[in-house]
This record gives C-alpha cells, structure tokens and sequence, in this order.
C-alpha cells in the first residue's frame, strides 16, 4: 500500500465548513432572483398568459415569456448531438410539451418578492390530449436510427426458444429521479456579449459548447464555474432550459440572475431514469448451460428528443451463450426528456437480466452463484476479443464469504430468525471502461507546490482527491503540496464527468503530465553545476529534490533549480488519449452486489440486514474514495430496489410524489450494515494507473440483489420495481 | 384596514401574515432607536421604480387624486417599508445582527440570501431532507421551516460557526476521517444533526444514530461512514 492509497478528501476542510462554493453560492454583487412558471398542462398551447399581476408585484424587474422573449439567435441552428431532436427551446412559442414545462420567468430583486410574484401568474391553455403512460402506448414503439439502436444477433436469432429448459418473464422499472441534495441552480450574468455561468454542470466544456449554440457566440466567449456539485448522478449531462432561461433574463436585465429550481421542478424538468419495460427469454440445457438468450427493452423519450441508453447490452457479453439477441425501442411521451441516471441502461437491464438468472437457476435447482459459474465468460462474445482483465470470480468468492452465504437455503422461506423470514441474493454488474483525450497542466511553483490543473468537475466522487493521490504518487510530494485547480472553464480541457471514465481519463493525464514535468525538472537539474558529469538517468526526483542516485549528497531543491534559471514556475501542459493496444481488448468492471434480506410475512417489511458489495475495478487509487463511491452507489441501488418510483397520474399527465417525503429515497435508517470489497488488482491494458472505472458499476446488479434475496425469502418474485411491502404481503402466506 | 387596502396591490404580501402587524408599529421604533444603522441595510429602492413604472396606472384608474399625490411623494414606498418588514434582533455564530426583514423570509433564506452564509444548504425548503439543520438556541432545528421573524433574540449556530479559525470540531474532524460524505452538500445538515444527536443523548448505538439521523437525507449514501463518524465522536466524550 503506497502512501496516497487512503488519504482523505482533499475538499474535505471545505466541506465540512461549509466553505466549499457550489454554484447559487458565489458572492455576485447585484445579483436578483429569478423562478420559473411551469405549465398546468402536460400537452397543448398556451392561449392567453396573465403577467399583469407579477409585473405589478413589488421588486419585480421582469417577466418572460414566449411572447415578449428576445428569441436568442441559436435557437435556429442549435443541435444537441448528445442525443437525436432538439433540446427543449425555452420560450419559443406557445406550445406545452410537457407537465410544469416553464412558460414564464420572472425576477424580482429579492427572494421572496420573485416567489411571491411567480405565484401571480396565470396561464390559460388550448389542451391536446396528452400520453404519458409507457404501458398503454407501448405499441407506438420505434427504433432508433443509429447503429447503436440496431437490433443484435449472434447465433440464432431467440435461439432460447430451442433450449431444454426455456424461461421467459416481464420486468418493469418505474421512472427514477435523480434528485441529488443540490438543486438545480445557476447564477447567469453577461459581460456584453460573453455570458457566464455559474452552474451545476458535469462537463465544463458541453455546457460552454451548448450556451454557445443556443446565443450564438464564440465557444471561447462563453465561462463556466462549476467547482463545487452537490450531487448530480447525470442530471448535468444536459444544458437544461433553466440554465438557457436565466441567460435570458440576466440578458434583459443586464444583471445577474439568481435562478434556484423548486425540489418539485426538479421531478418535471431535469431529466430522469426512464419507465422501462423489458422482456426477457433464457434457454440452457438442464445441467445449466445457458444456450440462449433474448433481451428486448421498450423505454420512455420525450416528444422531442431521442434518448437511448444501454439497457440491453450487458447481456451481449456477460455470460457465455452461443445466441443472443437484443432489441431496444424507445416511445416518445408528453414528458421532459430523460437523461442518464447513475448506472444507467445497464442498471436497468441487470434487473432484468440478473433477475431472469436467478429465476432460471431456481427452475434448474442449483445455487444462482453455480448457475454464473456454469456461464463464465472467458471472452467478451460480442466483440470477440480477451478481457484486459476480469476478477469476477474474485468479487463472487469475497462476496459469499462476508455475506454468509452458506447459511442460503436454495428452497424459499425455509430459513428464519424469530419472526423473520431470511433471504440472500446476489446480482452482478458490469460498466465498459473508457477513456476521453484529456488535457491536464502541471506546474511547479518556487515555494516547492504542484498545481495540478483540468476543467473536469468533481460532483462528489472525489476526482481532485484522485488527482492528488496520483500527482503525490509520482513526483513523491506531500498531499498538502498538492493544488488541484478544476471545474471551470479556462483550464486545459477535461472531459464530461459521466460513464466512469473521469479516473481513467483525467487521472491518465495527471500521470502522464506529472511524469513529464518530473522529467522536464530533472533534465533542468542535469544542466547544473551540481551535477556536472551525472548522466541525467542517475538522477531522481523525491519530494521537490533532484538527487543523484548514487550519491545523495548531491542534491538540488526545485525551488533553487527555478530560481537559479529565473523561472516563476515550471510548467507542463499535455494531452493524454487512450493508445491503440487498448482496442485489442474488451475492457470493463465488475461488481456483484449481495443482500441479506429480513421479510416480516405478516406486514411485508422488508429489512436489509446486511448488504455487500463486491467489485474488480482494477487499481484502486484511493480507498477511501473508492468506498465512499462504492457505498452510495449501493445506497442508489436499494432506492431502485426498494422504494424509489415516480407516480404519474396519467389523468392529467402530472406527478404525485413530486416531493421528498413521498418519493422515497433511503435515508440512514434504511440499511443496517453494509460492507465493501474491492479485488484491487491491476488492469494491465486500460491506462497507465490500470483502473477501470467504478461510479456506475457501484450501482448496477444491486436492485436485482435486493429481489432474488426477497424471493428466496418468501418466494414471492417481484418483476416491477421498487419491491414495496404490498407487493409482498399479496400473497406471502403467514 | 382601509389603509391596507390602498397599500393593497403593492403591499399585500403582509396580509399572509396578519398576526404580525399588531407588533408592527412599535417593534420597528423598537429598533430604528437601537440600531439606526442596519436599518436602512435592507431597504429596496426599487420601490420608487415600481411606482412609476406600473402602479401609476393603476393609481389613476382606481385611487382618488390625493393618493396619487400619495405615490408621487414616495409615501407609499414610506408605508411599504413601514409595513413589510419586521425588525430582528438576531446572534448568529457569536455575532448580533439587528436587521429589517419580511416576516415571511425564511431563517434559511436570511441566512444564505442576505448574512451570505451559504454553508447552511437548501435541499427541499419543505422540511424533508434536513440539509438546512441549524441550532437555534442548542436545539437542531429545519431552518427552511423556520420564519426568521420568529427568532427574536434566538442564538443561531451555523456550520460556519463550528470551527475556531483551522481548528476544527470534533465532528468536522470525524467526518472527514471516516469520509462523512462526497458531494459535500447535505454534510453541514448531518454535521449539525450528528452534533445534537449526541447532546440530546441518541447516538448509543449504531441503530439509534441511524434512527436519529434519519430526517437528514445524503443522495450520495455516505450513510455508512456517517455513523462511522458520530460514533467516533461520541465515544471520545468531548464537551461538544
Ligand atoms: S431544506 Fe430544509 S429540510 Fe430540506
Ligand atoms: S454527501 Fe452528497 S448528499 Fe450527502
């Protein structure tokens, strides 16, 4: 263990001071509060929009809407190449896309003048009949045209349906928010015609990219800070129409805009895990090889944009099987459009996948973890190449072992303690490996510092922390030396925080940047007196000191080497990208999640005595970091499996549970204990540090964990998520 | 209330809260005599504007000529101060605040919108996620929850107001120790929360923190590392 591999949180002094700025927070002299007016209509046109009454109202400096808006010049052009459609355009005519779409901005010069001001407005709409429920418009179905939306064969096409034994169901998983602790904020202000923003945004560089679009102006002219995220689990992937409307109105008003979203606006307009229906179809031989398997998914978009995600794909790869076949559609529906929501597809689909194993490997009669075994992957069948590296069956063992696994009975509800039936499940999870050019500048300062500088943000997994450990690691310095200067624009350009990629991507180019300006001192070094006559392979550097290996004595400090050559800093900028080798292989993680459930057969509560959670993300940088990461995304998963759904009342296409005391979220309460494990090992092809990426893997296979272990409890198999007490004691006999 | 009604569009607001304005009047000679300074820190000056901008109109359609005479003498912007706000006399984190503020302001709005203490966080405003727990008075309480105007005289103690310089409370220190948390925003609520938690005497076991922890929500599920952290704390028996 090195000394960087538990460290603590980097942030951490500024987080527990309440120092640490997140986006609503900078200090912005001027500054006036806006909020928007959503509509009362899921579907239709505004017909007359009363403003009189907010513009009246004390303090109001404005009020927008579609009719007075100063349409920004982009909205002609702009294309989101993220997905396929057209972003929202906020203000750009009458029409009502959605449930709470916003139809009017006002602002006011303090808070609770704008609040009491926005509730003055009244709109009066032209309604058209609206469709917000998958179910019943499943049939409206369609494809997406990219090659990524096409259909998948190897073998023969729902070659399960020739197997011995052939198993086939339906799951369901509601629409999820992510709803992190921040709300979606931004502070808006122009500076002639750049505009900044202060707002919570995963990518520095997309969200510069999009805000240039839709105004037209110069990528350049366009500043980001986004230092600090409360949370964002991929609801900053995209540049929303708040972000856009705030713009607006600090356009107007030549001011600064202060826009905040209501918890309620942050279920309607920021994106969501969508409604899903899956299908799944499982041949194998009744000895337990799988031999076929059918994955079909039908999921939500909104009326206009394609979104698509990888819900059906880990069951091209994970398991060993001659014929598989995957089928993805997605529905348009009167709603915001969704967007990646930690896991993403491929948590949806281990619920599907993992949960039809499960239920595959009872028909069999063998222990679900057998049943895996039976269907190791030696290879990645789908792209017919090696792993880079692949300790699953480390994760399955370590997982076993903490989570008691022996004590398992294979026969449903035959183990209790007391009153309580005992059940334990398992489910596994998987996220491919990536890796974006990224570009990161080391410097060294006089005062013996290194600042470590990437526009990437860090919305709470602990990427400065990382960038740190690995700076520290490599030029041999004390953490406090280290200076991560990250999350706005201006830096050398990182990449989107999103896919699991920001250690492998961002963390790649701290290596690589440190490793050349380590080099670039000690070839300053080797021009010395000092070292006169030293080949330049002789000499190391530790700890700001070049010295020359053999003989310790001679040594220079960084700090003399820069100014002897008159130099304020020494400095590195580089861009890191993936090489090629890295193609020849299939690279992902690997997680198996277990649980050990408690069922009450008379009141259906359900317990979670005890939840492990197992992974192979090779390298682990830091440990601490990692566990935190690995935790929530466990805590994630039980909120999928056990109580997370956002309930539509399809009558008027609007939300119920639009609130955190009836969307339900786990809370400290909820889980009992709860353990990590990580193999730690090597990946030798991904990058240089040979880490593979854990935010999303952390969360996908738990809510299938959760429902094999429920059914193993009761026997009661829930197949529409989350698992909530009426949907055992249905049946659950006493 | 024939007053009032004048006032009407412009002034209303107050009628939300109809209990406060028999305090008014003396409450805010109260402290104009205290503190003539803070007084005048909040006042709007965009009052006037409004007046010309919009309520002329209204003014002239609907008022008789001596209010309009009222408006253009800034009388109404007079009576509007006179009404909308209430004077507070607040100690936040050791340091007395003597403001004018709306009655309805929030204890969380007037910490984070005007004293700029924006380590208090807002996560739902409804009471539902714990991320504006401050103590008033050594009591956790939800500031979102809170009318400011309803803290007269209370001592109010914010994340802010935890440290000495870099010397950090023992629960800041745990909480970084056994990483507390991520993204960092619900933390200064469960730093309040997992204070008082111990002081109230609900922090014997790990499920009994879990209990009372509970009204504090971390998206990012630090939960584990939490009770990690209020243990540790309450098991070094420091004076907290
Ligand atoms: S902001 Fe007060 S409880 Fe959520
Ligand atoms: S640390 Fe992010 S919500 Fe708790």
């Amino acid at each position: 263990m090195s000394k960087t591999s538990n460290i603590n949180r980097v942030d951490g002094f500024a987080k527990v001071t309440g120092s640490a700025t997140y986006s609503a927070e900078y200090k912005t002299p001027g500054v006036v509060y806006g909020c928007l007016v959503g509509s009362t209509i899921a579907r239709g046109r505004i017909k007359s929009i009363d403003t009189k009454k907010a513009e009246w109202a004390p303090g109001v400096l404005a009020v927008i809407t579609h009719l007075n808006v100063d349409k920004p010049t982009g909205y002609q052009k702009v294309k989101d190449k993220r997905n396929f459609g057209q972003p929202l355009q906020i203000f750009k005519d009458d029409s009502v896309l959605y449930y709470d779409q916003p139809i009017a901005l006002v602002i006011a010069d303090t808070f609770e003048r704008m609040q009491y001001a926005a509730s003055l407005i009244k709109a009066d709409y032209f309604k058209e009949e609206h469709s917000t429920d998958l179910q019943k418009a499943a049939d409206k179905e369609k494809k997406i045209d990219t090659e990524k939306g096409n259909d998948y064969h190897r073998g023969e096409h729902d070659g399960y349906k020739n197997a011995e034994v052939i198993f086939e169901a339906e799951y369901t998983i509601p629409t999820e928010v992510h709803n992190p602790m921040e709300l979606a904020n931004i502070i808006a202000k122009w500076d002639g015609n750049k505009p900044t923003l202060y707002t919570k945004s995963q990518g520095v560089e997309g969200t510069r990219r999009s805000v240039a679009g839709v105004f037209d102006v110069p990528v350049e002219d366009v500043s980001v800070f986004s230092e600090y995220l409360g949370g964002a689990f991929g609801m900053g992937l995209h540049t929303w129409p708040y972000e856009i409307a705030a713009l607006m109105g600090a356009k107007k008003l030549n001011r600064p805009v202060k826009l905040v979203l209501h918890r309620e606006q942050m279920f309607t307009n920021v994106g969501f895990r969508p409604f899903t229906i899956q299908k799944m179809g499982l041949g194998a031989t009744k000895a337990g090889k799988l031999t076929g398997l059918t994955h079909e998914a039908v999921a939500m978009t909104s009326s206009y944009e394609d979104f698509m995600e990888g819900t059906v794909n880990m069951s091209r790869f994970i398991y060993d099987c001659a014929n598989v076949s995957t089928r993805y559609r997605i529905v348009p529906l009167d709603t915001c459009t969704p967007i990646w929501m930690r896991g993403p597809g491929e948590a949806t689909g281990s619920f599907a996948l993992e949960c039809a194993m499960d239920e595959m490997a009872y028909k069999l009669n063998l222990d679900p973890i057998e049943f895996r075994k039976l269907n190791y992957a030696e290879k990645d069948q789908e792209q017919n190449k090696p792993w880079s590296s692949k300790y699953l069956l480390e994760c399955y063992e370590g997982g076993m072992e903490r989570i008691g696994w022996k004590n398992r009975k294979n026969e449903p509800g035959s183990v209790k303690e007391g009153n309580w039936l005992v059940g334990y499940g398992m489910g596994t999870g998987t996220f491919g490996c990536y890796r974006s050019p990224t570009s990161v500048k080391a410097k060294f300062l006089p005062d013996g510092n290194l600042v470590l500088q990437c526009s990437v943000n860090d919305m709470g997994p602990g990427t400065a922390t990382m960038m740190t450990a690995i700076g520290a690691e490599i030029t041999g310095l004390p953490v406090e030396n280290i200076i991560i200067e990250m999350g706005k624009s201006g830096l050398p350009k990182g990449p989107t925080q999103g896919g699991s990629a920001t250690t492998s991507s961002v963390g790649s180019a701290v290596h690589d940047a440190c490793n050349l300006l380590v080099s670039k001192a000690v070839g300053l070094a080797s021009g010395t007196l000092a070292f006169k006559g030293i080949p330049i392979t002789e000499l190391t550097f530790e700890n700001g000191v070049i010295s020359s290996k053999k003989n310790s004595s001679k040594s220079v400090t960084l700090a003399s080497l820069l100014t002897a050559n008159k130099l304020d800093e020494l400095t590195v900028e580089n861009l890191s990208k993936a090489d090629e080798e890295a193609k020849k292989y299939s690279i992902y993680s690997f997680s198996v999640h277990f649980v050990k459930v408690l069922v009450n057969p008379n009141l259906g509560k359900i317990r979670l005595a005890h939840v492990v959670s197992c992974a192979d993300i090779g390298t682990v940088i830091n440990q601490k970091t990692s566990a935190g990461q690995m935790y929530g995304g466990a805590v994630g998963g039980i909120g999928m499996g056990l109580m997370e759904a956002l309930e539509i009342d399809h009558r008027f296409g609007r939300p119920i549970n639009n609130n955190f005391a009836d969307y339900h979220v786990p809370v400290n309460a909820d889980i009992e204990k709860q353990e990590v494990f990580f193999v730690n090992k090597k990946d030798p092809i991904s990058n240089p540090m040979g880490t593979k990426g854990l935010g999303e893997t952390a969360l996908v296979g738990m809510a299938p964990a959760i429902a094999n272990a429920v059914f193993n409890a009761t026997g009661k198999r829930v197949r529409d998520l989350p698992i909530t007490l009426d949907k055992i004691i249905e049946t659950v006999k006493v | 209330m024939n007053f009032i009604t004048f006032c009407d569009l412009r002034l209303l607001n107050l009628l939300e809260y109809p209990s406060d304005f028999a305090n008014l009047k003396i409450d805010r000679m109260a402290s104009k005599k205290n503190n003539p300074k803070e007084v005048t820190e909040n006042d709007s000056n965009s009052r006037r504007d409004f007046i010309k901008k919009s309520g002329l109109f209204t003014a002239l359609a609907f008022t008789p000529p001596s209010l309009v005479m009222a408006s253009e003498n800034k009388w109404d912007e007079k009576i509007a101060e006179y009404l909308e706000t209430v004077p507070l006399s607040i100690e936040v984190n050791g340091k007395k605040h003597n403001l004018n503020i709306e009655p309805r302001t929030t204890l969380l709005d007037l910490l984070r919108e005007q004293l700029q203490l924006t380590g208090t966080k807002k996560g739902c405003d409804h009471g539902q996620c714990g991320a504006c727990t401050v103590h008033v008075n050594g009591t956790r309480i939800l500031s979102c929850l809170t009318l400011a105007s309803m803290q007269q005289n209370a001592e109010v103690t914010t994340i802010e107001g935890l440290a000495k310089g870099k010397k950090l409370h023992p629960m800041q220190e745990a909480f970084i120790k056994h990483d507390g948390f991520q993204c960092g925003y619900c933390t200064p609520g469960q730093i309040m929360s997992g204070i008082a938690c111990i002081k109230e005497g609900h922090a014997n076991s790990r499920e009994e923190i879990r209990e009372y922890m509970s009204g504090n929500i971390c998206r990012c599920g630090a939960y584990h590392n939490i009770v990690d952290a209020i243990t540790e704390v309450k098991e070094g028996g420091k004076e907290l």
